[in-house]
């Protein structure tokens, strides 16, 4: 999958993350934003990182807002992010649902 | 064929598909069903996040022994098709149509629900369907799109849409509701599934709220759809047994199992013969009494 614009998903409210994808060269570059990232800061990178390469997306800019989602929100919202940055948002994502 | 299987319907809880905070705590208010919304309460520009928050929630969250149910967006929205793949892949319980005007489009979704079961490796007839009910030729057309199919589990009426097709709109005494509400249902009995009443969207209104959950409780209704996780107990409350009627039934179940111990194919309590809606009514008791935890595991009423 191939990122060929600038996408947002996610909003800022409770239990959300917000998720920007825009391309990359050097790998994946998460930049996080948490209230919690001591704790969770790199269970959240791990899901954002293990979602993006399931997806075929080796290079990306990434940054993220959260604000207490759960993991299954952290992916369902980079998903959502992945597909609009790769403009297939007409087909479910099935490699990774 | 879809095993629809008997069981309450009281509650079912409305859920904004895009909404993190109320998908993840759905299950928590004790709604016997809870419906994700992927249609109304979901922005045309979010509709592709909405589908990715519920399938992954549902994989994850523990929704309890709630029956889950989604909303899909319309047969003429380009969205329907991939909403009914994604939840059927996603493993849930009954996809509800919306503004279903007959059987048509129930059959449609049938056979859209089987080639979704073929494609991800479900169980055939595992997944069930709902349809609700939103126009004058919904209502007209109740009985069959409430028997169109082996998988439907209800039908629910929706009185906003309803309405505004009946060129009214909602007073409080429901009379611009009345021909609506007896046809979904006798639509729904003579079909064998189960019937849904339509929300009340005003929460400063309790009385209100009360007096039309008692008034289709008293017509038959499995139960209502809700807006608000503080209407649960509401309706709950309105459909708890009384002592006496418990009591009864717990009488009705000794007599079954005094007939089967004497080996008599005819059930007698007080000298009366018990015939089979008596039955069915005593059994529908005994689970309303327990899911409102008025009974001992023996089934016996728990003073308060």
């Amino acid at each position: 999958m191939e990122i060929k614009e600038t996408a947002v998903a996610g909003t800022l409210e409770s239990s959300d993350i917000q998720i920007m994808l825009s391309k990359g060269t050097d790998g994946i570059a998460i930049d996080l934003e948490s209230d919690v990232a001591k704790q969770f800061g790199n269970q959240i990178k791990k899901v954002i990182t293990e979602t993006l390469t399931a997806m075929g997306i080796q290079n990306a800019k990434v940054k993220a807002v959260d604000k207490g989602a759960l993991d299954c929100v952290i992916k369902a919202r980079t998903i959502a992010a992945a597909q609009r940055a790769a403009k297939t948002t007409d087909e479910p994502a099935w490699e990774v649902l | 064929m879809a095993e629809i299987k008997e069981r309450l319907r009281r509650t079912m809880m409305f859920v904004p598909g895009n909404n993190p905070a109320m998908v993840k705590d759905a299950g928590i208010y004790g709604a016997d069903s809870i419906m994700f919304d992927l249609e109304d309460a979901v922005s045309m520009a979010e509709k592709d996040a909405a589908r990715d928050l519920v399938y992954e929630a549902l994989q994850t969250q523990d929704y309890g022994d709630a029956e889950l149910v989604v909303r899909v967006n319309g047969q003429d929205t380009p969205y329907y098709a991939n909403d009914v793949r994604a939840m059927v892949k996603a493993g849930i319980d009954v996809v509800r149509l919306p503004k279903a005007e007959d059987a048509e489009m129930v059959k449609k979704l049938d056979a859209d629900i089987t080639a979704a079961e073929k494609e991800f490796g479900r169980e055939e007839g595992s997944t069930m369907l709902m349809a609700a009910i939103e126009s004058a030729k919904g209502v007209i057309n109740a009985y069959q799109i409430a028997s169109a199919s082996d998988r439907m589990m209800g039908i629910a009426l929706s009185a906003e849409d309803y309405t505004t097709d009946m060129k009214t709109h909602r007073y409080p005494d429901g009379a611009e509701l009345e021909f609506a509400r007896n046809m979904v249902l006798h639509a729904a009995r003579a079909a064998g599934v189960a019937a849904f009443d339509t929300v009340f969207t005003n929460m400063n209104d309790t009385e209100g709220f009360y007096r039309e959950t008692e008034y289709i409780h008293q017509l038959g209704f499995d139960g209502k759809s809700l807006v608000n996780p503080r209407q649960i107990p509401m309706v709950n409350k309105v459909y708890e047994p009384t002592k006496k009627e418990i009591e009864n039934a717990k009488n009705v179940e000794n007599a079954i199992k005094e007939a089967k111990l004497k080996g008599s194919g005819v059930i007698s309590m007080n000298g009366q013969m018990v015939d089979r809606p008596v039955v069915l009514r005593a059994e529908r008791v005994m689970r309303l009494a327990k899911a409102s935890n008025l009974i001992d595991e023996e089934g016996n009423y728990i003073e308060k």
